[in-house]
């Protein structure tokens, strides 16, 4: 699904961020990407969210290499990818109804096709009663779900999060982890990136360790280390 | 908020639910995507922009208005023009005046493709002349020419050179003056001012576009957290720069029909004027050059095609300048 080979990234003409990163992100798959802030895990996730481009080795992502796909390509690509931001970015002058609804539209879809689905997955993150609200009046938790209810409404192929349990409180952070996890059941190949450890004590999972730009990956069901 | 179990079992539903592939593929054909404005309507200088379009395509429309009175005004003077052709008979020394007259009536009203024939009796010449030369002259006395009008045929053409020749074979006096010289002059003035209304017009079309361009770039900058986000949800530079374009397109539309319906309004203001000043010298002066202020079926055919020009180089050129500026946001 996603294959990085030695790839490596730097901003102008600075130090590189990213050095030789070689791994995979195999579909139907469930990972978490950890490090120490400015590590680097910003920067993965953009690469993975095809938001920048490596300076040098290979990035595939759905069997293609992304250094040769037009911006528009690009575009359509990134519909088969879910991401939730840490800092949220719905769009203040729409309800949490139609921020969540955003992918559907783009996709071109009619509302009447759509509409029962994005109700029921608000109803399911809790937000059934705040789906005319707009966002400047959603506390944090509320703004979290529904940047990730807006990340899942397309059912994307892979799903990538970051941090995002870091506004809610424990319960509601148990609650969305489930949902990753049941999303990752019917298929979904999800990275999540946080800092929250004890997040990865409840899913027994890949992790990823990004330190000064180099990725340590662990598996607990291969129990090795460093490769693929 | 529904509890734990109930919720598991409706989020299983949601995914059984799904079709995964129907939500991945293109949306069916001639049906459109509904809600809110994805650009928001106060992140744009609407009213501003408005207000230059609506200005613009009011002196735009005016202006072809003007064309279109003087293009109908110069079509009714030298269709009459040409219509006509004047002999004018010199006294000469030695030969009858009104015996070469008579000679000249004569053989206009035998020359082919002539319709009509008036000479003037020295009573109207001298009537014509009271206003210069005022009345109890003797007009006898002075060597003023006669005039002869000769109205041509409509279906047909007058040679008239052999007109000239003939009439100057036997009556050396005469002259004819076919106005072809004064129509080519009023031909050139008019086109003249067709020229340069039109191009006062593309200047005005050419100044609502740039600031069409300055208003899409400000209204890209100001919704850069938005395009990002479109970007995000997967939305191609198309889908984006129609969002911006819907907005421009309808404060164009409003713009420019406001600005078409002033023009028009004011035009026919001026002819209400302008019939009210008929009975005064003035009045029958500007008559007598624009005619009477009412605008054909092509002045009102231009004013609505300006009004649909001026929203479509608006639509265009934010469409334009949205996709060049999202093709520099990497």
């Amino acid at each position: 699904m996603v294959r990085f080979e030695n790839v490596g990234l730097r901003y102008g003409l600075g130090p590189e961020v990213l050095k030789d990163l070689s791994f995979g992100i195999e579909p139907h798959s469930f990972q978490f990407l950890t490090g120490p802030s400015g590590a680097g895990k910003t920067s993965l996730l953009k690469l993975l969210f095809l938001s920048l481009r490596a300076t040098r080795g290979i990035v595939t992502v759905f069997d293609h290499d992304t250094s040769r796909l037009s911006k528009d390509e690009l575009s359509v690509l990134r519909r088969r990818i879910g991401i939730v931001f840490q800092d949220f970015r719905l769009l203040d002058h729409l309800t949490t109804y139609e921020n969540v609804a955003l992918p559907l539209r783009v996709l071109g879809k009619e509302e009447a096709s759509y509409r029962s689905e994005v109700i029921d997955l608000l109803e399911w993150v809790g937000l059934g009663e705040r789906i005319d609200a707009y966002p400047p009046i959603l506390s944090g938790g509320e703004k979290q779900r529904a940047a990730i209810a807006r990340a899942v409404i397309v059912r994307p192929e892979m799903l990538l999060a970051d941090e995002p349990t870091g506004n809610v409180d424990p319960p509601l952070a148990k609650r969305l982890l489930r949902l990753f996890v049941e999303l990752n059941r019917t298929g979904t190949a999800v990275l999540i990136a946080t800092h929250d450890l004890s997040l990865l004590d409840q899913v027994e999972a890949r992790q990823l360790v990004i330190r000064e730009g180099s990725l340590t990956v662990t598996d607990p069901h291969h129990a090795e280390a460093g490769g693929w | 908020m529904v509890s734990g179990t109930r919720r598991s079992a409706a989020l299983r539903h949601w995914l059984a639910t799904r079709e995964r592939d129907g939500l991945a593929g293109p949306s069916p054909a001639g049906t459109r995507p509904r809600g809110a404005s994805l650009v928001p309507p106060s992140s744009i200088a609407g009213r501003a922009l408005a207000v230059i379009i609506a200005i613009m395509t009011f002196l735009g429309s005016l202006t072809v208005g003007s064309v279109d009175l003087v293009r109908t005004a110069a079509a009714d003077w030298t269709s009459s023009i040409v219509r006509e052709a004047t002999i004018q008979v010199r006294p000469v020394p030695g030969r009858d005046l009104a015996a070469d007259v008579t000679r000249a009536t004569e053989i206009a009203v035998r020359f082919p493709g002539v319709a009509d024939v008036s000479p003037y009796t020295a009573e109207e010449t001298r009537r014509m002349l009271e206003p210069w030369l005022g009345t109890g002259l003797g007009a006898e006395d002075l060597p003023i020419p006669r005039l002869i009008v000769v109205k041509l045929a409509d279906d047909r053409r007058t040679d008239m050179e052999a007109f000239r020749r003939a009439l100057t074979a036997e009556v050396p006096s005469a002259s004819l003056d076919d106005h072809r010289q004064w129509f080519d002059r009023l031909r050139a003035m008019a086109r003249a001012v067709i020229v340069v209304g039109l191009v006062i017009v593309a200047l005005m079309v050419a100044a609502t576009g740039l600031s069409v361009v300055f208003a899409t770039r400000a209204a890209v900058e100001t919704n850069r957290p938005v395009v990002e986000v479109l970007h995000f949800v997967g939305a191609r530079d198309a889908f984006i720069a129609a969002e911006f374009q819907r907005h421009f397109l309808w404060l164009a539309l409003k713009g420019s029909l406001a600005g078409g319906l002033a023009a028009l309004g004011a035009i026919m203001l001026s002819g209400l004027v302008a019939g009210r000043w008929r009975a005064t010298a003035g009045g029958d002066q500007i008559e007598a050059l624009f005619g009477s202020f009412a605008l054909g079926i092509t002045g009102y055919a231009a004013i609505a095609g300006l009004v649909v020009l001026v929203t479509a180089v608006a639509a265009l050129t934010c469409r334009f300048t949205v996709m060049r500026t999202l093709g520099a946001i990497d």
